[in-house]
């Protein structure tokens, strides 16, 4: 296995669920709780010194428990290497650390997955849906919403009256 | 007209420095995308710009899973529609890294020539249309004429000008046509005719060096930390490229330079991308230079589709070709992530596997959507005029931003 996920998993210890590196991608997955922790050492550290957030996605193993996996891909331009974060989130408890203090492109990135999967970050300063629209019934990429369901119609919306869910007075950008 | 001393004993309320609301789009003409931008301005300085994306959102990803690996091929020609053949690449190469496959050295030469045809492509209509949101309008019908040129090569390549689904997993669906070399060599003369003309009409330009100078500058702590790629990064100093970096295909085995710049202003994106354009040409003709005959996809039937010869006089042939066509290739379990340099940046692909002949998941990483969530800090201070350049900088594919 990879020196570096070995790395972090002495770092880490119990924190770390799995590592592994399959198809050569470092991989390391990590106890919600711990998460942030573990990106702000991946981040800060000069070892690692990751300090790209290059994606971060999620993927729904409906059936499965947890749920869910939180996906971040970091990558280090001064080591030249990447590494893959997983986050495992309960389906009952749909929530999973917010990024957006280390990385400021994390704050799209998680409006997107919470569009798209419904997970709610926790510490995120402007959590709204971005590619659909307010009245968007559901979360499209959940494996349990078909992709040929219809929407129902909504009113026109006035622009004045009822305008767009505005982004929070004060957030951090 | 009343001056504000006397608006005071009047007692009309002074609204000079009222801040206003307004709503720039989603269909502006002078915005090539639909995109919105919830403005809050101070006369005509912006205090405040909220971006709205999604108008063009398709469910790429979502109706990736309800086809086979192979029926994405189409739907990634509509991500970056200005340059089609990287997506192609970028999923392909994914693909075969899941299933631990390698497309035959002719493939990848060939898959390298087109990425750069279709970087030239996406570069030219950036570059012109910067040229025509700030008034010259020539440039844009110069650079439209020389994309043409290219659009026409690739037609004979792949059929289409736009979409292409020209790669497979495993290699790609045909050969270059007889002659290919000799015309992309007299394109390519042509194109850098039209560069040299566009050089002098835009790069010392008063009006276009006032236009981007110095407007939507970022640092490089910024630019990192909006996790941005390509020319947005580089032109702020920042030496990525996942081409040197993260070689894929043959791309360390030919010569070519990285163009930075180094205020990370409009200015410097667009000599980036400018400078690009030549690199892309030098490993274009590399690519032609070391390229060997060969074939041009894998001959495995797990793969690939056989050759009709063998689907229409033996039973194996027939058998593999009905397996593949019905029930879709079978890329092992797994998960994976891939990253191509495309146009705008880091175009990556993170593909996860249940082992069927269906996708579970295709994520995209689209490299615009980061210009995108950084232009909000971009814009305070600037006019509202700076939006459009800095908008048409960010070269915001709505196909891709929004998939």
């Amino acid at each position: 296995m990879g020196k570096l996920v070995d790395t972090i998993r002495e770092r880490f210890a119990d924190k770390i669920v799995d590592a592994h590196d399959r198809q050569g991608d470092e991989t390391v997955v990590v106890a919600r709780d711990h998460a942030l922790e573990v990106y702000r050492f991946l981040r800060d550290d000069p070892e690692m010194a990751f300090d790209f957030l290059i994606d971060l996605t999620a993927v729904d193993y409906f059936g499965k428990t947890p749920r869910f996996e939180v996906v971040g891909h970091l990558f280090s331009l001064p080591k030249c290497r990447r590494l893959r974060v997983k986050v495992p989130v309960d389906e009952k408890d749909c929530r999973a650390p917010s990024l957006s203090s280390l990385w400021k492109s994390a704050n799209w990135l998680e409006r997107e997955v919470f569009d798209m999967f419904g997970i709610r970050f926790d510490g995120h300063p402007d959590l709204r849906r971005i590619l659909m629209y307010p009245e968007f019934e559901g979360h499209a990429l959940r494996k349990d919403y078909p992709h040929d369901r219809r929407q129902p119609i909504i009113p026109e919306r006035d622009p004045v009256e009822n305008p767009w869910p505005p982004r929070r007075l004060g957030a951090a950008r | 007209m009343t001056l504000p001393a006397e608006r005071a004993e009047m007692g009309t309320p002074d609204r000079s420095h009222e801040i206003m609301e307004l709503q720039m789009g989603p269909s502006h003409p002078a915005s090539h995308g639909t995109i919105k931008f919830n403005l809050k301005l101070d006369g005509e300085t912006i205090v405040d710009c909220d971006v709205e994306i999604g108008y063009l959102h398709r469910g790429f990803e979502k109706m990736c899973e309800q086809g086979t690996w192979t029926q994405v091929f189409p739907y990634t020609d509509r991500l970056n529609y200005a340059s089609p053949l990287i997506n192609n690449v970028g999923f392909a190469l994914a693909a075969e890294k899941l299933a631990g496959i390698q497309a035959p050295e002719r493939a990848q030469w060939i898959r390298m020539l087109t990425s750069e045809i279709s970087r030239i492509t996406d570069h030219l209509t950036c570059l012109g249309m910067a040229g025509v949101e700030v008034g010259a309008f020539t440039v844009g019908l110069y650079t439209n004429e020389a994309r043409e040129y290219l659009y026409d090569l690739v037609e004979t390549l792949t059929g289409a000008r736009l979409t292409v689904s020209y790669c497979r997993i495993g290699g790609v669906t045909n050969d270059l046509p007889a002659q290919f070399g000799e015309v992309l060599a007299d394109r390519f003369a042509k194109i850098r005719a039209v560069l040299a003309d566009c050089d002098k009409l835009l790069t010392r330009n008063r009006i276009f060096v006032d236009r981007m100078s110095g407007v939507g500058r970022l640092s490089q702590e910024d630019a990192i930390s909006y996790s941005l790629t390509g020319p947005l990064l580089r032109a702020t100093g920042v030496n990525y490229d996942v081409r040197k970096q993260c070689p894929y295909l043959f791309y360390d085995q030919v010569d070519f330079e990285v163009p930075l710049g180094s205020r990370g202003d409009n200015y410097d994106r667009f000599l980036v991308r400018f400078r690009e354009i030549e690199q892309s040409m030098r490993i274009a003709e590399q690519c032609l230079a070391k390229m060997s005959a060969g074939p041009v996809i894998v001959s495995d039937s797990r793969f690939a589709l056989p050759p009709k010869r063998d689907v229409y006089n033996s039973i194996e042939g027939l058998m593999n070709h009905f397996k593949i066509v019905i029930e879709g290739i079978k890329l092992p379990a797994g998960e994976t992530y891939l990253a191509v340099e495309g146009a705008n940046g880091e175009l990556g692909f993170y593909l996860v596997s249940d082992g069927s002949g269906r996708p579970y998941r295709v994520r995209v990483r689209p490299p615009c959507f980061f210009g995108m969530a950084s232009l909000g800090d971009v814009l305070k201070g600037h006019m509202l005029a700076d939006i459009v350049t800095t908008f048409g900088m960010i070269n915001m594919i709505g196909g891709e931003c929004d998939r």
